[in-house]
């Protein structure tokens, strides 16, 4: 019988991925466990191997295709049996909707969405003063904005160096130090082995004799066994010193839930970060924020923990700095203006508070959008002065809602600007579980843009 | 290099930093007792020959990096103890302004990084200094203390497969003093050779009898050279004892009377270099006597200057907080 051979998922988050090469052609026979193709992703390069037997029939999708939905079928195999299966035709293969193995997928197949990012960032471009005159503006996913910054910093200072697990040889976990090895060489770009308490000790101790490293974890998951290190070491070193041992040292890496990695791998860890003073906490939500923030990071004279996000790194964006360029920590940015409410995100939150928007413009509602970008310390000027002018205010962010940034930013709002108030300031978070597997579970476990449009409406005290 | 052949000056020198040690901490001591100095105070008294001895062989850019109990080495590397003891008194004439305090201190000016109060965190961080230094390609060694219960802490281990793995020019100084705060080494290590702890990955270890400096200087020496050369880490287990409490809060009941006074009567470091300079070089009851006046005088000043100095203006608290 006629099987179909299908493009295949190859890591919790990809949604689509290329065909490289082809192993085999029509006539071939194969077994399972022969190689049929190279399959490659923005993070990887895998070897698709079969899991049936028998001769390849068709291949429907040509060696060097791009942008293959997963669950695409890719090509057809002649397997021993007696049912005649239908096979999808050829035309079909565009219209196959990708079965997501992601639950943001409500956020990450809906286009207009990041079209709509896009706008927003179009349309103010003005607003923050950032925009320089004859720039060029390029698209940049965050995965390659963060790579930039570090490669134009390494360039311009021989004491930064990067250093973590598969960050080398393997090109990176996630592929952000992609060509990096090559150009610097292994004693710049070094892996480590799988030792997070002990490399993180050993940046530090590096990082006060006044050389610059970049820490990359995995995953921020993984900093938890680094935590005092990065706290009772890295954070509090200048201030036990009386000002004498500064640490400028950045931890990055990918930060808050990716999807279906469950309860150890999910996890927004900018309200911790963000409590402890000495540490400099940054968490971008565009490729622009990404690439000038990060410079800035690495440029910093102090411990910056740089958080970013799974999800994001394959999301493009218009990237409007020139290399040397950096942008300033502790400054948010305002997306888009308003009259009516004040939203504050920052990371992937923005996603959600973005979609969000397009859905309250529907409802002639006009929000006042700012992304925090730097969570430590966070840009209070920014806040107040659109909370006094729309008196309204919803807080968005994935973490756990227990002290929370936006609980912390609710305290500041009505500490310094209560008369201005006419609503309590609402909060939109995670839930306050610890973040489930089955896929319905954790859906409902992260915010949602509806969940924000409810929040908006309740301050504004409409049904 | 050999350092380890000393004239009558350099042992005198020697003997000269071991009894500024004992008498600076029997001054922080009292001072603690009469409430001058607070919180923890963990004393360096009868381990004075490990960091002099591996001291007088240091080479000019060398660093170290210890834990909490750490008077003793930054006396050792020349620091000066009018203002280790103003840190200790919490003044800000100290060397963190007041904020460090006896555990947290440091002093880039004499390489000495710390003053670390969590337990054997300061053994990556020193195998970081060295991984600058090779990355600095400035031939510095960075010597890095712990004491035998921090050994027991797991990113020791990573450090030491790090620091192997990329030949690091470190020496891990184990300074086994017997007690982790109240435990005795046997009831908390498997082994009780720590020299060996670094053989799974291929660091070379030696013990060494801690409390004779010339030993100590000789084996430190030996360990440095083989940094220097490029062959990466070394471990040196310093057997030592300390005669006080783990800290001034500290009883000492897991251990008798008996055997503190045992290791005072017949292997204090100060008494067998003071055997040694009477025997060999002829040193008189007189010179001793002098060496005696001029330490306690060091050590004055020192109280003096800490108790009189002030204390960290108001506004400090929001200073250094992070570096401009």
């Amino acid at each position: 019988m006629k099987t179909e051979i299908l493009m295949p998922s190859l890591s919790p988050t990809m949604e689509e991925g290329s065909l490289a090469k082809w192993y085999v052609s029509p006539g071939d026979k194969v077994k399972p466990g022969d190689i049929i193709a190279d399959i490659e992703t923005d993070k990887a390069l895998m070897e698709y191997e079969s899991i049936e037997e028998g001769t390849i029939v068709e291949l429907i999708v040509k060696e060097g295709t791009e942008n293959i939905k997963v669950n695409s079928l890719i090509a057809i195999i002649e397997t021993e049996g007696a049912e005649e299966i239908n096979i999808r035709k050829v035309d079909d293969i565009k219209k196959i909707e990708p079965v997501s193995i992601d639950n943001n997928e409500q956020v990450l197949s809906e286009e207009g969405n990041l079209d709509n990012v896009d706008k927003n960032f179009e349309d103010n471009k003005m607003l923050n003063n950032e925009t320089i005159e004859n720039q060029v503006v390029n698209e940049l996913t965050v995965r390659e904005a963060i790579n930039s910054a570090i490669a134009e910093e390494m360039r311009l200072d021989n004491d930064v160096f990067l250093m973590g697990e598969e960050v080398g040889e393997y090109q990176g976990a996630y592929k952000v130090s992609q060509g990096l090895l090559e150009e610097f060489g292994s004693e710049r770009v070094i892996d480590t082995p799988i030792t997070e308490h002990g490399f993180t000790g050993l940046a530090v101790g590096a990082a006060f004799t006044g050389i610059r490293p970049i820490v990359e974890f995995m995953t921020f998951n993984f900093a938890m066994q680094a935590l005092d290190q990065i706290i009772n070491s890295a954070a509090k070193t200048n201030y036990m010193s009386g000002g004498q041992i500064n640490c400028p040292i950045v931890f990055r890496g990918p930060n808050g839930a990716a999807a279906r990695v469950a309860a150890q791998h999910s996890q927004d860890f900018a309200s911790l970060y963000a409590s402890i003073p000495g540490l400099k906490v940054i968490q971008p939500f565009s490729a622009e924020d990404a690439k000038g923030l990060l410079k800035s990071a690495i440029r910093e004279n102090n411990p910056v923990i740089f958080l970013e996000n799974e999800i994001l790194y394959g999301k493009s964006f218009p990237v409007n700095i020139a290399s040397e360029q950096i942008i300033p920590i502790g400054k948010a940015k305002t997306i888009s203006t308003g009259q009516d409410v004040t939203i504050i995100s920052y990371g992937i939150g923005m996603v959600h508070t973005l979609e969000a928007d397009m859905k309250l413009k529907e409802l002639g509602i006009s929000a006042e959008i700012i992304d925090l970008r730097t969570i430590r310390p966070i840009d209070f000027d920014t806040i107040i002065q659109s909370v006094k002018k729309t008196n309204r205010c919803v807080t968005v962010e994935e973490s756990f809602p227990v002290c929370s940034v936006g609980s912390y930013i609710g305290s500041q709002i009505m500490i310094r600007a209560f008369d201005y108030l006419d609503a309590p300031v609402l909060n939109c978070t995670g839930k306050d579980v610890p973040m489930p597997y089955a896929e319905n579970l954790e859906k409902a476990a992260l915010i949602t843009p509806d969940e924000i449009v409810f929040s908006v409406k309740q301050v504004l005290y409409k049904d | 290099m050999n350092k380890t052949v000393m004239s009558k000056k350099e042992l005198l020198e020697l003997y000269h930093k071991m009894l500024l040690i004992r008498r600076f901490e029997e001054k922080a001591g009292q001072l603690y007792g009469m409430g001058h100095i607070g919180g923890f105070c963990h004393l360096y008294i009868g381990q004075e020959a490990v960091v002099v001895g591996i001291d007088a062989i240091k080479e000019k850019g060398d660093q170290n990096i210890t834990s909490y109990r750490d008077h003793g080495h930054m006396l050792a590397c020349g620091m000066d103890p009018k203002m280790v003891m103003a840190e200790l008194t919490g003044r800000f004439t100290g060397y963190s302004k007041g904020k460090g305090g006896s555990m947290h201190m440091f002093s880039k000016s004499e390489g000495f990084y710390g003053g670390h109060g969590i337990v054997g965190a300061q053994v990556p961080i020193g195998a970081g200094i060295a991984f600058a230094n090779k990355y600095k390609k400035n031939s510095r060694v960075c010597f890095t203390y712990f004491g035998e219960g921090a050994a027991n802490q797991g990113q020791v281990y990573e450090a030491f497969n790090m620091a192997s793995l990329w030949k690091l020019p470190v020496v891990f100084v184990i300074e086994n003093n017997q007690y982790a705060m109240g435990t005795s080494m046997v009831r908390a290590s498997s082994t009780e050779e720590m020299f060996a702890r670094g053989l799974a990955f291929n660091i070379p270890g030696k013990a060494v009898n801690g409390m004779n400096v010339l030993d100590v200087a000789k084996e430190a020496a030996h360990a440095a050279d083989h940094c220097r050369a490029g062959e990466g880490p070394f471990i040196l287990e310093m057997k030592t004892y300390r005669y006080r409490g783990h800290s001034m809060s500290d009883p000492a009941k897991y251990r008798t009377r008996e055997e503190v006074q045992k290791v005072r009567e017949e292997k204090d470091p100060i008494d067998m270099l003071r055997s040694i300079l009477i025997e060999k070089h002829k040193i008189s009851e007189k010179q001793f006597k002098a060496t005696d006046a001029e330490i306690k005088a060091i050590v004055t000043e020192a109280s003096d200057f800490a108790l009189n100095s002030p204390e960290p203006d108001i506004e400090e608290l929001w200073t250094d907080v992070y570096a401009g």
